[in-house]
Formats: C-alpha cells, sequence, structure tokens
C-alpha cells in the first residue's frame, strides 16, 4: 500500500476506534496503530479540521483530550470503520484456517468461532480463500508426548538430531511453548545441558520421555522474539562471505544476511554472520558450482580438502 | 501525502457519506475544501485532474465510490458512497475469538499478505474489537510469503486468470516459459508453491514460487480458469513428494548422521560390498529427485559415497568436483 493509502486508512479508522472506547490512553491509541505520538497526534489535528459540508464548528469531528486521554464528542457520520477488502479478508481467514490446523492448540473451538464470524463480516465474497492454504505438517510423531508434556507441565527427556553438528543427542527440558514457523513446528524449552532456551524442531525429535517432575524453566527464561526471524546470529559471530549462483539465491532468503550484492548472472554475493561453519560447508559442498566460499579463505581450503577427500573414494 | 491532501480526501468521504443523493463534480467541488474554485478554464483544469486522482485514491482503499444520476433531468454523473456498502458490519468477537484472531494476524510475516492482515485488524479494533498482541496459547504461528512471485500468482488465483512466467528447473539453469492455468497457491513445509493445469504439458502441476525467474504475466482473461470441483491443493503438492526410488550408499561410522536417520541400515551388508571395509554401512535412501539427494549427500563430503544408482553418483561427483579446485566450472548434469 502507498503511504497515502496508509495515512488515509488510518484516518477513516481512527475516529470509530475512539468513538469504541472512551477516554483511551493516547499511548495505547498509538501503539493499536503501530505509529508514533508525535504522528498520532499530527492526524488527530488533521481529523479536527474534518467534518460535514458546511464546516460549521457543529460539522466537524470534535475531540476532547483530558490528560493523556482522548474522547471523540462528534464523529461526523464516521462511526464504522471501512469494510475489509478483498485482500484483508483473505489474508484473515487463511491465517485463521491455519491456526485451526497448526498442532498442540489447545482452544480450537474459539478458533471455529473467529473464523466464522470474521468468514461472516467479510461477506460472502471470498471463495479464493479456499485456494490459499498452508499446509500445518501435524503427522510428527513427537507431536503427542510433547503436547502432553506441555499440558501436564512435565519435564522431559529428548533424543534430538542436532543438525549443525550432525549428531544424535540426549537432553533433559524444561517445555516453554510449541511454535509454529515457516512450515513447521518446534518446541520451545529450557535446555538443562545448554542452560538456555533452545528450539527444537519437531521432525528432529527422535524420541522422548516424560520425567516425573515439572517443568521449571527460570523465571528469567524469554521465549525467543520471532520479530527478527528463526536464525538471529550475534554480532561477534565470525562473517563468511559467499557467492550464490542464480540456483541457490534462496538462501539470502532464507538466513539473515548482513549483505548482499546482485551479480549479473543473477547470482548473489552475501556476508553472513555464523556461530559454526559446519552447515556452511554442507550447503557449499550440496550446492556445487552455485555456492562458493569467498571468504574466509581457510574455510575455503577446508571445503576444497573435503571435496578432493570425498572424490577419492570414487576413484576420482 | 501532504497533510493538505489527506485532510481533503477525509472531507471527501465524510461528505459522500452524508449524501443520498448523488453529488456533481461541481457541487463536491464547491463543498469539500481544498478544491480550487477558481472560474479560469486552467482552475477547472486542475480541479478536474485532482478529482480523479482523489477518485483513484479511494477505490485503491476499497470504498465503494457510486456513480450515478438522480433523475433523467441530470446532464452528468454524479457520485456517493452508500453506508451499507461502506461500513463493516457488526461484529462482536468474544475475548477468545478476538485473541485467536489478534494471534492469526500475526502468521504473515515480512512482505506477501502482512500489510493486509494489518490493516485488516486494524479495521476490527476500529470496530471496537479489543485485540491482544500477546499470544494467550502456547503456540506462535509464523509463515513467510516473501517470494516475489507471491503477488502476482496470489492475482491469479483470484482472478482465476491465466498466467505466464519463466520457470527454472532444478537441474538445469535455464528457464522455460510456462503457461499455467492456476487453481491455487499451497504453502507446504515453508515453501510456497502455485498448483494448475499445465498448458504446455496438458496436465496438472506444481510450481515452486522461488523458482519462477521475473515476473508473472497473464495470459488470458478473468474468469478463464475454471478450477476442478473439490479439488485438495495440499494434498496435490503432497503427492509429489512421497519417493520413487532407491539409492544404497556408503556411510562411514560416526558421520553422517542426519543422512543415516532419513535411511535404512541394509544388514550385513557392509561385508560383501565391493570396497567394503568394516567401518561402514550401506544404507538405503529413498528419493524422488536425484539433485536433491545429490546436493544433501555431498553435503556430508567423505563421509559418504554413493553406491547406485549410476545417475545420482555421477551427480554427487559433479557437485564435489565443483569445489576440488578443478579448472572446469563444473555443473550437475542433467539427468
Amino acid at each position: 500500500m502507498s503511504a497515502t493509502a496508509d495515512r488515509l486508512a488510518r484516518l477513516l479508522a481512527l475516529v470509530p476506534y475512539l468513538l469504541a472506547r472512551p477516554g483511551v490512553q493516547i499511548s495505547r491509541v498509538a501503539r493499536d496503530f503501530g505509529v508514533t505520538e508525535t504522528q498520532l497526534r499530527d492526524d488527530l489535528r488533521l481529523l479536527w479540521m474534518c467534518g460535514l459540508p458546511g464546516h460549521g464548528p457543529g460539522d466537524l469531528i470534535d475531540l476532547s483530550f483530558e490528560g493523556d486521554t482522548i474522547t471523540v464528542t462528534y464523529d461526523a457520520g464516521m462511526s464504522r470503520p471501512l469494510r475489509l477488502t478483498s485482500d484483508e479478508a483473505l489474508a484473515l481467514v487463511v491465517a485463521l484456517q491455519t491456526l485451526a490446523d497448526v498442532p498442540g492448540l489447545a482452544d480450537g473451538d474459539a478458533v471455529a468461532r473467529a473464523l466464522g464470524k470474521i468468514e461472516g463480516a467479510a461477506g460472502a465474497n471470498d471463495e479464493a480463500a479456499a485456494r490459499v492454504t498452508v499446509a500445518v505438517d501435524a503427522q510428527e510423531r513427537a507431536l503427542t508426548s510433547v503436547r502432553e508434556a506441555i499440558g501436564s507441565g512435565r519435564a522431559m527427556h529428548l533424543t534430538y538430531y542436532a543438525a549443525g553438528r550432525d549428531a544424535s543427542t540426549e537432553r533433559d527440558v524444561d517445555p516453554m511453548r510449541l511454535l509454529f514457523v515457516e512450515g513447521r513446528s518446534y518446541l520451545e524449552a529450557w535446555c538443562r545441558s545448554a542452560e538456555a532456551v533452545r528450539l527444537f524442531r519437531l521432525d528432529r525429535i527422535d524420541d522422548v520421555r516424560l520425567l516425573d517432575e515439572p517443568s521449571q524453566p527460570p523465571t528469567d527464561a524469554a521465549p525467543r522474539d520471532l520479530d527478527g526471524g528463526l536464525f538471529q546470529p550475534a554480532p561477534e559471530d565470525p562473517a563468511v562471505t559467499l557467492r550464490l549462483g542464480p540456483g541457490q539465491a534462496w538462501v539470502a532468503d532464507y538466513y539473515p544476511v548482513e549483505d548482499s550484492q546482485r551479480q549479473d548472472d543473477g547470482g548473489l554475493i552475501i556476508i553472513l554472520r555464523v556461530t559454526d561453519t559446519a552447515w556452511i560447508r554442507k550447503l557449499t559442498l550440496g550446492g556445487g558450482a552455485d555456492v562458493t566460499v569467498v571468504a574466509p579463505s581457510a574455510l575455503a581450503a577446508e571445503v576444497r580438502a573435503e571435496a578432493r577427500s570425498a572424490l577419492a573414494a570414487y576413484g576420482d | 501525502m501532504s497533510s493538505r491532501r489527506a485532510e481533503r480526501l477525509v472531507n471527501l468521504v465524510i461528505c459522500l457519506l452524508s449524501t443520498r443523493q448523488y453529488l456533481p463534480a461541481n457541487r463536491i467541488r464547491a463543498a469539500v475544501p481544498g478544491y480550487d474554485t477558481g472560474g479560469s478554464d486552467s482552475a477547472d483544469e486542475a480541479f478536474k485532474r485532482m478529482f480523479e486522482r482523489d477518485k483513484a485514491e479511494l477505490r485503491e482503499l476499497g470504498i465503494p465510490l457510486e456513480t450515478g444520476r438522480n433523475s433523467a433531468f441530470d446532464s452528468e454523473d454524479g457520485y456517493r458512497i452508500a453506508r451499507r456498502d461502506y461500513e463493516l458490519p457488526e461484529i462482536d468477537l468474544q475475548p477468545d475469538e478476538a485473541a485467536a484472531v489478534g494471534l492469526a494476524a500475526r502468521l504473515w510475516q515480512s512482505a506477501g499478505l502482512a500489510d493486509a492482515s494489518r490493516s485488516g485488524l486494524r479495521k476490527l479494533q476500529a470496530a471496537g474489537v479489543d485485540v491482544d498482541g500477546t499470544s494467550w496459547l502456547a503456540v506462535d504461528p509464523r509463515v513467510d510469503a516473501a517470494e516475489p512471485a507471491f503477488a502476482g500468482c496470489l492475482a491469479g488465483v483470484r482472478a482465476r486468470v491465466p498466467l505466464a512466467f519463466d520457470y527454472r528447473t532444478p537441474a538445469s539453469d535455464a528457464s522455460v516459459r510456462r503457461e499455467v492455468e492456476p487453481w491455487g497457491v499451497v504453502s507446504w513445509h515453508g515453501r510456497w508453491y502455485l498448483v494448475g493445469h499445465d498448458r504446455v504439458r496438458a496436465a496438472a502441476r506444481c510450481f515452486r514460487l522461488s523458482r519462477i525467474v521475473g515476473s508473472v504475466a497473464r495470459a488470458g482473461r478473468p474468469g478463464e480458469v475454471t478450477v476442478p470441483e473439490g479439488i485438495d491443493l495440499v494434498a496435490y503438492v503432497a503427492s509429489e513428494q512421497p519417493p520413487r526410488h532407491t539409492a544404497r550408499v556408503r556411510i562411514r561410522r560416526g558421520a553422517a548422521a542426519g543422512l543415516r536417520r532419513s535411511g535404512r541400515v541394509a544388514s550385513g551388508a557392509s561385508d560383501g560390498e565391493p570396497g567394503g571395509e568394516p567401518d561402514n554401512d550401506v544404507v538405503e535412501l529413498d528419493y524422488n529427485d536425484p539433485e536433491t539427494l545429490a546436493s544433501r549427500i555431498a553435503g556430508y563430503g567423505a563421509g559418504v559415497v554413493v553406491l547406485e544408482p549410476a545417475d545420482v553418483r555421477a551427480a554427487v561427483v559433479a557437485l564435489l568436483r565443483a569445489h576440488a579446485g578443478d579448472a572446469e566450472p563444473a555443473r550437475a548434469p542433467t539427468p
């Protein structure tokens, strides 16, 4: 949406929003609309100048400020928000449909009721929602046990395949929540061996055993903020520069890259920060000519040595 | 947007909502502050252009701007906004339902439907629904629809219009023009697919959105596409997944745990294999696409050797050669 349309949409929604909440805190309005308080005050000043044709004192939208709160005293006929556009209805309906399928959802009933009401409010104009589908894989074997552990508040023992290290690991964890991120289900838990919050992909959990003790994550164990994506490298992690052919450009979408430059052939040069270079070696070897390590040179040499040693087994 | 323009547009909406009659442009010009009311030809021209832009702006937002005449005596069209078409119907969500909507709206990440989801949520809030953004469930769903082709494919699905695009197959770098009657878009394990009827192959096909090169063009008229009754799109994408082939690989003890996990150890096989060594297992791997399997295997380097079939073996060798320092730039061979 253009900046123009975005602001107009906000202005049109503001009056009914305020009408429904007399005496609402200005800071809360700003938060709900995702704008700064300065921007919000600009918007309110603008609305104050708007009203019915004639634009006399009794025709204009009237707002009263009291301390940090605000109330609409005259709405000039703007009492309801605009209908949902077909994109808005689609986004919400598909999201609710997806949520209804997500494994581990405690209250599927509320989701189903909400879905019905949103579909009702959107009007029957959108058969397209049936044709946009987010598939949720509810077949993970570990799911039942993980759900049971969360439901009963018990700690559990996991046999987990750690892909980064390419090793099967054993550990006790205190479950926190189930996540469904980018098409996969994860258990978020406090890992007692790592003494940190970790995400465990359900399809990599090979065995689960419930323990006879309660799940007690430390009080300061914070759920991960997912807004930055699943992989959140630390700034002090070493930087790796890769050249990606056109076929491997997805890497740049999938992992947070620090810098990305498009090449003439449609490929990319990317810089990313990694804690552990094992998966870069795997990515590079598996990517063939489409993924090459540009820097550091020590890593490039490791990849070369590994490739030569692997080729030797083929008599090459 | 300049505040002046925003103010004019809000006033225009209020004005058109307040009238039952169709208002001709000249009455709107007088009633809404901000339009040039000068009498010169150039002022008339400026008003006309401005009003056209404003109408387009309202329609872009989905405001149902009606055009019509009040009687046969009117010489020109007038405008109004019917309140019942403009206003969101009453929606009364219980707290747990509102929380479900708030949680669902977080599904869309970054591009794709994220904007629409945010603005839709804002309208519900404006209708008095209190949506708590924090998760009350031990669930937090996220889906990314950042592929550039997403918007074009979604628009095609929605308008039921045939689409044309360049599509790159995994086996080669060259892309091929495809013409598809789109049935739907599906997110499967974090990747988006377009499902539809491929006009060139004359068969149903799935296309990975990330392999679409460049933009998605319309290749027909809206409404032209007929979606088969009762089609299960997910089953469609999933049905392309079950493995059809089996490869045999030799894995060094302690190596390639990830590969070992997804395969079956063939019993006692290491003794009888040509070149077999005591510290190895022979593992069978089911697969669909030899390129994808080769890429997985090559990633484990010297820990794994492909015994059969030959195409997977050759593909792995080609991938490894690309990194062994050969002068010839290796490409994976086309099977």
